[in-house]
């Protein structure tokens, strides 16, 4: 379906996701992190920046290997991302939601 | 005389190694398989072992039983691989260069990485089924276990046939009506994922399931340690899941030769090009099976299909020929839901499982994403088919290499 997000026409699955990765940019990665009531620092955009390199990767993505990552710990992980921080993180970086096959 | 040597005599390696067998000229290609075992393991029966269903002799038999005796079976361990000097290293000094290599050596359970899991609770109230001794050990725990807290928990993704541990759950709810305890029993399946399923139509036709098996939930949960004074699994967020008895995929991880080799990456899966399955660092050098990194399921069925495409590409690549990008990440599993039932899934990278009939439009016999007792008969009968037919690389009939559209509905 299409919806605007920080006034661009995006297409997004039925739980909000991106289902095309170059429809995003920082401005819809902000507008998506206030929706989840996330400020984004500095910080926020190592994650992020690392996700969307993993994903461009096709590797799949895991709390545990991003706690592995160099980048961030899965203490700070939950703390930059509260709750799901897999689901909101990858939501905001316009790359899928980490899927099992079925 | 050229080298080809293969590592890893488990489904994958053994099937191509019967593949090349019949396909590359001999004998100027001598075909060489590493493995240091003495046991190949229908590895799906582990599924059934701790429900009494399979019995140990029924998923053990020789590797040398499946091994075409042209080609040489060198049971040895692999001390490492030189890819820059197209050497492998055996644990006995021995060096053996190929001109052609495929890695075949599968992934398996690390409990290790996950703090506690091998505490003093392991084996006593916290098992897996996904190596042999594990199976056995839950399978003699089930024999007399009083009920409880049954817990079945993936601990992180990758893993070995995602499906298994929502069958483990499935079959758990029909092991334990059976025996007339299952009022005794509560069972809780707990996910790293958003779900149990994760896929659109998987959930809108499959959600009933947990609920009519009366299964709990817990999604999202990453775990951080096992707390075995309390017998706890402890989240990041926080969460505690209390169990009588825990069922854990550990991490899955690829062989220790990767790491010691440093061809890996963190989990010690091969990069390898998807739809070639060549490595993506060396040009002699393909990789097949679970200790690949490629996003497709690990389970023999992708295995299955990887290897006739890998065998058009190998003789692709000893005539000098480029090689087809034609592997597609091709999966069909039988998942069993219990009570003598089970559902069927055929899918690939771009496709993701609906309903249908299989192999034939309309006619099926199987149905797929569809609670039948066909599919379950299917389900056992492949333990046949995979000794007799898969493992020796025959093509199955009406089943193609890459994922036919033919009798989905995907719409």
């Amino acid at each position: 379906m299409e919806t605007i997000i920080a006034g661009k026409h995006i297409t997004v699955n039925e739980e909000g996701y991106l289902t095309d990765v170059h429809q995003w940019d920082e401005k819809v990665g902000e507008a998506i992190a206030a929706d989840a009531n996330i400020t984004l620092t500095p910080r926020h955009w190592e994650v992020i920046k690392y996700l969307q390199k993993e994903n461009a990767d096709q590797v799949a993505l895991t709390i545990r290997r991003i706690g592995k990552s160099n980048v961030v710990d899965i203490k700070e992980f939950y703390q930059l991302f509260p709750l799901a921080p897999l689901k909101t993180a990858t939501k905001i970086a316009g790359i899928p939601k980490p899927a099992g096959c079925i | 005389m050229k080298n080809l040597v293969i590592l890893g005599a488990g489904t994958a390696g053994t099937m191509m190694a019967n593949h090349l067998h019949a396909q590359l000229k001999q004998p100027e290609w001598q075909i060489n398989i590493i493995d240091e075992r003495e046991e190949h393991h229908y590895q799906p029966g582990y599924l059934f072992l701790p429900f009494d269903i399979y019995s140990p002799e029924q998923i053990i038999k020789k590797i040398e039983d499946f091994i075409p005796k042209e080609v040489k079976l060198i049971k040895e361990k692999i001390d490492v691989i030189l890819p820059k000097e197209n050497k492998i290293k055996l644990a006995n000094g021995d060096e053996l260069p190929y001109d052609l290599l495929i890695i075949a050596t599968g992934a398996k359970i690390a409990p290790e990485e996950t703090e506690g899991m091998q505490g003093t609770e392991w084996q006593k109230s916290v098992f897996d089924f996904y190596s042999f001794e594990g199976a056995l050990a839950l399978r003699n725990k089930l024999r007399d276990w009083q009920g409880g807290k049954l817990v079945v928990h993936i601990t992180e993704m990758p893993i070995k046939c995602p499906v298994a541990p929502l069958e483990f759950a499935f079959l758990a709810d029909s092991f334990f009506s059976d025996k007339h305890m299952r009022d005794k029993v509560e069972i809780t399946y707990v996910t790293p994922l958003s779900g149990p399923f994760t896929k659109p139509k998987c959930t809108e036709a499959l959600a009933y399931l947990l609920h009519e098996k009366n299964i709990n939930i817990e999604c999202d949960f990453a775990i951080e340690r096992i707390d075995n004074e309390t017998k706890t699994m402890v989240g990041y967020d926080g969460r505690t899941i209390p169990f009588d008895l825990l069922v854990t995929v550990p991490t899955n991880k690829g062989d220790g030769l990767i790491e010691r080799s440093g061809m890996g990456d963190d989990l010690n899966y091969v990069p390898t090009h998807k739809a070639t399955l060549q490595s993506r660092d060396y040009a002699n050098i393909f990789v097949i099976g679970d200790a690949s990194n490629i996003p497709a399921s690990k389970a023999g069925s992708v295995a299955h299909f990887a290897a006739e495409i890998l065998t058009e590409n190998v003789l692709l690549y000893v005539n000098g020929e480029p090689l087809k990008e034609t592997f597609d990440g091709h999966a069909n599993c039988f998942i069993e839901t219990g009570h003598g039932k089970a559902l069927l899934i055929d899918f690939n990278y771009t496709h993701e499982p609906v309903k249908g009939t299989f192999p034939f439009a309309r006619i099926g016999p199987l149905s797929l994403l569809k609670e039948s007792k066909m599919n379950h008969v299917g389900k056992l009968a492949f333990r046949w088919i995979y000794w007799n037919v898969l493992l020796k690389g025959t093509h199955i009939p009406f089943v193609s290499a890459t994922m036919s559209e033919s009798g989905k509905i995907y719409n």
